[in-house]
């Protein structure tokens, strides 16, 4: 069979295709967003599919299509499912019509997230199974297959792949797709949709009930398996779900009996039967001890247990192959040995930041000025970035700026605080925010970095695009109206790349009471590259340039201050012309184009 | 043993492409392969890598000192990831390395070439003008292929399966353009 070398979302998004996924819907966050923006593209396209404005909104609108007989997907990051939570957890309750699967991608190491959350917890605590592949090939496989899952048990089913599932490539062995023709009709049956209390005591029971088939289910697909090989004195195991499952292969010999877990709830009764065959048991897993938990309570007081809650395996961050055997060898494990690396001596990092051009410096560079001494809090995207700025006080979650900025200003706090929110962010859980601090009485500084696009997790469109996932015209909605509905008297809308128009407004807004809104409006410097969009270009002019770094400071990756004491504009420059505006002396200047 | 490549570089200088390519040659090959990348706010103009492992069929991740080649966009990064490399691994690395912004906000010196490539004692350095080859080729965004052409000498991929992936993976109208900037990178490296 032929392979393809495919990024795991991308197989994932076949494996989708291949099990006649009939709606989808998703709002993007890394490691997620491949999967919607694979389908998105895709040619002969039969599904339903969109860019929502958040997760529960997404959820919500998936949830109905399964209601009405849909294969439905629906994708998000591991935080996005807090957004979600809501409907998760009923959602358990009436259980679905079409299969419904929960692509919820988790990230170990936070490599692009603010926490490091667990979402077999989710599972758990909704009583409905999970599936955490352990390499690409297996994420397409058992995505196809938790569709079917989802239908056979009327539940929905959370796919739970990782970081190194979702962005690693690999071989791949693909099946055919098999395109549908869907039609969703919805059955009227108020016992299961209306979720009143007297509705949802028995749901809730019937969720109980359904408990044991999960279990029987789950055995029956083979999910969760393994290997008896242990011999000699001690009889030693290996149990591993995820991603760990790859390191531990690569690093443990053939002596070791090896318990692989991709299904959960793990059955107990499979489970116990392995681990009373061996006198110690090793658990790999990142993050949360969900297997570990169930081996200690099947474990007979004679076999020992390694994991997280004796220290030998940490619960924070990503796992690799070398720390997977260094882990193993603290318990006495034989692993494959990795040659000890040498030093690293101190270099300049090299963080990652705001693109050349890009207008959130613009607009956090003049919001430094005018507001010298005030808060700053923020909230998730790019412009987070700009901590190095000195303008993010505060991050926590998805359209919290404004609530934080608010409670700063309403705790009594006297400085003035000014926060920052991206257009997508604001869309996403923002409005209710600004909402709530007009209605109680906030004295806030709000400012909307509008790029008119999603850029962060790779430039998804939302309702101030202009067009969909699909790329068809939807109206573009108007921020200053959404602004204005939610009562707040003081709405302005500007470019940051003009800096002394802005900073008039800044001042203006400073000197104004209650919740005031600027939208710092400016396309994406990317968008504009994709649109070949010209800009002019700038050079310094080395006989005037004192080296005096006004502009180096400005963080602008497209300026250099050279060993002879003069700054240059290199090839990185997009042209916003920011750093000719803060030249105190006039060295920078437009170039001529010839 | 699978052979493992470190690719360092900054966001946006196209070292995904140049896994890419590297990959999909060893599925052109039947060759069993497993890489890393870096997406989202990781990579927006800091330093990032790629890892590629030919005939590896567990993780993607490559264990520091276990690198059997790297390839690299930028001088400073590849001291950066020198920790990555094996002993006698070969390391094929522009000459050129941009500063970092840090440098600048920060004010600390620049490390210098010499002591850049100081990181490597027992492996084989090969230092090339990437960015002119690139020119030279057409366009400096062919970089990424120079460098591939520089270290196909030590990739264990044929050279043709090499050249059938840049033509499926670069787009069309570049096709050409791309194969002269690997042969010219190829070249450059021929005597070593």
């Amino acid at each position: 069979m032929k392979s393809h070398y495919l990024l795991g979302n991308e197989a994932i998004a076949h494996g989708c295709l291949e099990a006649s996924v009939e709606f989808v819907t998703g709002y993007p966050g890394t490691p997620s967003s491949e999967v919607v923006d694979t389908l998105r593209v895709y040619n002969e396209r039969w599904y339903h599919i969109e860019w929502s404005v958040n997760e529960k909104v997404a959820f919500e609108e998936a949830l109905a299509a399964s209601w009405c007989g849909l294969a439905s997907l629906v994708t998000m990051k591991h935080v996005g499912l807090n957004v979600a939570a809501d409907p998760l957890m009923t959602s358990a309750y009436t259980g679905v019509r079409g299969g419904f699967v929960i692509l919820c991608a988790d990230d170990p190491f936070a490599h692009s997230s603010q926490n490091e959350q667990d979402s077999r917890r989710y599972a758990a605590f909704a009583k409905i199974p999970c599936l955490d592949p352990g390499s690409v090939q297996e994420a397409h496989d058992l995505v196809k297959d938790a569709f079917s899952l989802s239908e056979e048990l009327s539940l929905p089913v959370i796919f739970r792949p990782t970081t190194r599932i979702c962005h690693s490539k690999s071989d791949v062995i693909l099946g055919p797709v098999s395109p549908s023709t869907p039609r969703g009709e919805f059955n009227r049956n108020p016992s299961q949709y209306v979720v009143i209390p007297a509705h949802t005591r028995l749901l809730h029971k019937k969720l109980g009930e359904k408990q044991e088939r999960v279990a029987e289910l789950l055995i029956e697909r083979g999910y969760n398996h393994y290997k008896l090989k242990a011999s000699g004195e001690k009889k030693r195991a290996v149990i591993s779900g995820g991603i760990s499952t790859a390191y531990v292969r690569e690093v443990i010999g053939d002596d070791l009996s090896h318990a692989i877990i991709t299904a959960y709830p793990i059955d107990e009764t499979w489970l116990s039967r392995f681990v009373e065959k061996h006198d110690e048991i090793f658990i790999v897993e990142e993050l949360e001890p969900v297997i570990e938990e169930v081996v200690r309570q099947v474990a007979p007081s004679t076999t020992v247990v390694y994991g997280k809650k004796t220290g030998h395996v940490p619960y924070e961050g990503e796992f690799t192959a070398a720390r997977v055997a260094s882990f193993l060898q603290s318990a006495g494990f034989e692993a494959k040995e990795f040659p000890s690396s040498p030093s690293v001596f101190a270099l300049p990092n090299r963080p990652p930041i705001l693109c050349a051009g890009c207008a959130h410096r613009a607009a956090m560079f003049s919001m430094r000025a005018v507001f010298k001494n005030a808060i700053f809090p923020s909230d998730i995207g790019c412009y987070t970035l700009g901590i190095q700025l000195g303008t993010v006080d505060t991050t926590i979650c998805m359209g919290a700026a404004i609530t934080v900025a608010a409670g700063i200003a309403l705790s009594g706090e006297t400085r003035d605080v000014v926060c920052t929110i991206g257009d997508g962010t604001f869309l996403h859980t923002g409005i209710q925010g600004l909402l709530n601090a007009v209605h109680n009485g906030a004295n806030i500084v709000v400012v909307i970095l509008d790029n008119r696009i999603t850029a962060m997790t790779g430039h998804q469109p939302n309702p101030l695009t202009g067009v969909t996932a699909t790329g068809d015209e939807s109206p573009r909605v108007s921020l200053e109206e959404i602004c204005r509905g939610c009562g707040a008297s003081f709405v302005e809308t500007i470019s940051p790349n003009d800096m002394a128009q802005f900073r008039e407004v800044l001042k203006e807004a400073k000197s104004r009471s209650g919740v005031r809104v600027i939208i710092a409006k400016q396309a994406c410097v990317i968008s504009e590259k994709r649109a070949r969009i010209k800009r002019p270009t700038y050079a310094v002019s080395k006989n005037i340039c004192t080296g005096c770094k006004a502009c180096v400071k400005f963080g602008c990756p497209a300026l250099e201050l050279t060993g002879e004491g003069f700054c240059v504009i290199t090839e990185l420059c997009s042209g916003c012309g920011l750093c000719m505006q803060i030249c105190p002396i006039a060295a920078i200047q437009r170039e001529v184009e010839e | 043993m699978s052979f493992d490549i470190i690719i360092a570089g900054i966001g946006g200088q196209g070292t995904i492409l140049l896994s890419n390519i590297i990959g999909e040659a060893g599925v052109i090959e039947g060759r069993s392969i497993r890489s890393a990348e870096t997406h989202g706010m990781a990579q927006r103009g800091g330093s990032i890598e790629c890892q590629v492992r030919i005939d590896q069929e567990y993780g993607c991740q490559i264990a520091p000192g276990n690198a059997d080649l790297m390839i690299s966009f930028d001088l400073l990064e590849t001291a950066r990831f020198a920790h990555y490399m094996k002993q006698h691994g070969t390391v094929v690395t522009n000459s050129e390395y941009v500063l970092p912004t840090s440098v600048f906000a920060q004010s600390l010196p620049d490390p210098g070439a010499g002591i850049l490539l100081s990181a490597f004692d027992t492996q084989n350095v090969l230092s090339i003008d990437a960015r002119r080859l690139a020119e030279q080729a057409g366009t400096i965004l062919t970089q990424n292929v120079v460098l591939l052409g520089a270290a196909s000498w030590f990739i264990p991929l044929n050279e043709s399966s090499l050249r059938e992936a840049i033509s499926c993976r670069v787009p069309e109208k570049s096709k050409e353009m791309n194969l002269s900037a690997f042969d010219l990178g190829r070249s450059a490296t021929q005597s070593s």
